[in-house]
């Protein structure tokens, strides 16, 4: 397929679509928990989880890749534990390593709304509901999930949207190896290294064109589910 | 046969608050009001006997039931409990049929539910089944949130301050109901208030508490036979006494130790009948007795009780209590200055009469 007389990558594309719905789902079936367990964290040392899930905020990405990629190296610790479990190959160029560098990156992401989300449940909604015989998943399933929804939605859609958008971490974790690491951002730049301008170009826009409608999408999302507490 | 109590001594942790029950027994019959000022631990107390706190410690027994035993306890969803909460705690993304249905759904296959529709009806949320929580004044909210609980057929239901959001009007609706309810369904019920006025309409016993500490267990009788009773504010000593309803059916009036008393104000006004009942409270203000030594006719005050003088108790402002007791045996307070009481020589023996200026029906 071409547009404006250019052929479109299709790869790159793909693949960060699907390094990014990856993500998204684990920091989903991960973030939750931790979240909550922030969100419900009375001590002292609530600060310096905050701080440390933040961090991928302020740090720059080649830092954290940095660091990943000697965590994960082939003859590391890391690597070897897992291929006790059975895991063959490496993590480093490769896309389970994407995606457990792109977990890291979009961290608090997922993590944060949904943990401001949870923080504004009263408890006492929750005492009613354990006095109503709720177990502890069913208050989480029929009260905490529905009055979080906005949380869970924001949680989701900017994992996601940040994940496709990341570029220090791929390339330091993931490099540049076409249909296994290439994600967009990689291919962007490889396009303007190459002065290949007019690729660039389409690439640039049809991001720039993804994250215009998915930020939209979150706004108007906050806006319909808003749910009042109280 | 023993009666049915719940027993126990807790302890609960918390950051910068420390529960330590001391040893309790509290009858599970009637009301039993938990009262004190506000950080003195009543709510702590109902949390940790609702295992609502799982830093809660030590022992708990309902009935035969083990509900706590060290560590070890039996999670709030099997203690068989309502629990209305202060603000109601309503689920705000329900309806108010979704809200009473909650639990309903939630209770094992062997317990049915109560009536649904007599539950809803006795409360008054009919009209309210399928209205949208945020449409709901701080009245409805709570009578719903009591239909809630009663659905459940708790064995206790526990209420923690239930009125103290409400303006005047809805608190004493909802008092009326509770008062109601408390009657026909014979449910034991644990009460949390700091207005001396929901004890002295409601209570059976009353658990005194300060500091984290429960100080004492006592019926509410013998708590306001005390001079000192914590239960007296601003307004001075308080007298309830028992009374029964008239033969004639009159329900602007009651019977007590053989004599007539007038109810006064909007409460016997509106036809409340007391004759349902076996017996009602009224609640006597000591600065609205007035002593006389003979029956004066001449005078607007309709109540005049004969009672004999049984102490008179120094107050740290110029006046003098007057336990007074009739008949019957129940007594109540007259408040006098230091000179009347010198003019009038009253002393222990005498016989009087008490003029009552405001006797106000409370159940």
């Amino acid at each position: 397929m071409t547009l404006f007389g250019i052929e479109i990558e299709w790869s790159p594309i793909w693949l960060t679509l699907e390094i990014a719905t990856l993500t998204t789902l684990v920091l989903l079936v991960l973030g939750t928990p931790l979240a909550w367990w922030m969100a419900r964290m009375k001590s002292s040392n609530k600060v310096l989880l905050e701080a440390l899930v933040a961090l991928p905020l302020v740090l720059p990405p080649t830092v954290l890749g940095f660091y990943l990629l000697i965590i994960m190296n082939p003859n590391g610790m890391v690597t070897e534990t897992l291929s006790w479990f059975g895991y063959e190959g490496q993590l480093t160029f490769s896309k389970t390593g994407l995606v457990i560098g792109s977990v890291f990156y979009s961290l608090p992401f997922a993590v944060q709304p949904l943990m401001h989300a949870f923080e504004t449940i009263p408890d006492r909604l929750l005492d009613a509901a354990a006095t109503l015989r709720a177990s502890f998943l069913d208050r989480f399933r029929t009260i905490v999930m529905p009055l979080a929804r906005r949380g869970f939605l924001t949680a989701a859609t900017l994992s996601f949207a940040h994940t496709v958008g990341e570029f220090g971490v791929v390339l330091m974790v993931g490099g540049n190896i076409p249909g296994e690491t290439r994600m967009v951002s990689i291919a962007i730049f490889d396009h303007v290294e190459s002065l290949e301008y007019a690729q660039a170009h389409l690439l640039s826009a049809m991001m720039l064109v993804f994250s215009l409608a998915v930020l939209m999408l979150v706004y108007g999302l906050n806006r319909k589910f808003e749910v009042k507490v109280g | 046969m023993k009666s049915v109590t719940l027993q126990g001594n807790l302890t609960l942790d918390l950051d910068g608050f420390v529960l330590d029950s001391g040893d309790f027994e509290l009858p599970l019959s009637g009301v039993t009001v938990l009262f004190g000022r506000s950080g003195s631990g009543k709510s702590t107390l109902l949390r940790a006997i609702s295992g609502l706190d799982k830093r809660t410690r030590g022992q708990l027994m309902f009935g035969d039931t083990l509900w706590q035993s060290g560590k070890q306890h039996r999670p709030t969803a099997e203690r068989d409990i309502g629990f209305v909460f202060q603000d109601a705690a309503l689920f705000p993304h329900l309806s108010v049929r979704q809200n009473l249905d909650y639990g309903i759904k939630r209770l094992p296959k062997g317990k049915a539910p109560a009536d649904f529709d007599q539950i809803v009806e006795r409360v008054g949320v009919g009209h309210l089944l399928d209205r949208d929580i945020g449409f709901l004044s701080g009245g409805e909210r709570q009578r719903v949130a009591i239909a809630r609980a009663l659905l459940m057929q708790p064995k206790l239901l526990c209420m923690d301050e239930p009125l103290s959001a409400l303006d005047w009007r809805a608190k004493a609706e909802l008092l009326t109901l509770i008062e109601e309810l408390v009657e026909s369904l014979q449910l034991p019920v644990l009460y949390i208030t700091h207005d001396p006025m929901e004890v002295e309409r409601l209570a059976d016993q009353v658990v005194l508490m300060a500091d984290g500490r429960i100080q004492s267990v006592e019926p509410l009788a013998q708590l306001l036979n005390r001079a000192d009773s914590p239960l007296f504010d601003h307004q001075g000593a308080v007298s309830v006494l028992q009374t029964h309803p008239l033969e004639s059916g009159d329900v602007s009036q009651v019977r007590v130790a053989d004599q007539i008393l007038s109810l006064s104000g909007a409460r016997a006004a509106k036809g409340r009948r007391p004759s349902k009942r076996q017996l009602s409270r009224v609640r006597i203000l000591a600065r609205d007795v007035t002593l006389a030594l003979e029956d004066p006719h001449k005078i607007s005050t309709s109540n005049h009780l004969v009672a004999t003088v049984a102490e008179l108790i120094d107050q740290d402002d110029h006046s003098r209590l007057v336990r007074l007791k009739l008949n019957d045996e129940q007594t109540f307070f007259a408040e006098v200055t230091h000179d009347s009481a010198q003019r009038l020589q009253l002393s222990p023996g005498l016989v009087v009469f008490a003029l009552i200026k405001s006797v106000v029906l409370n159940r």
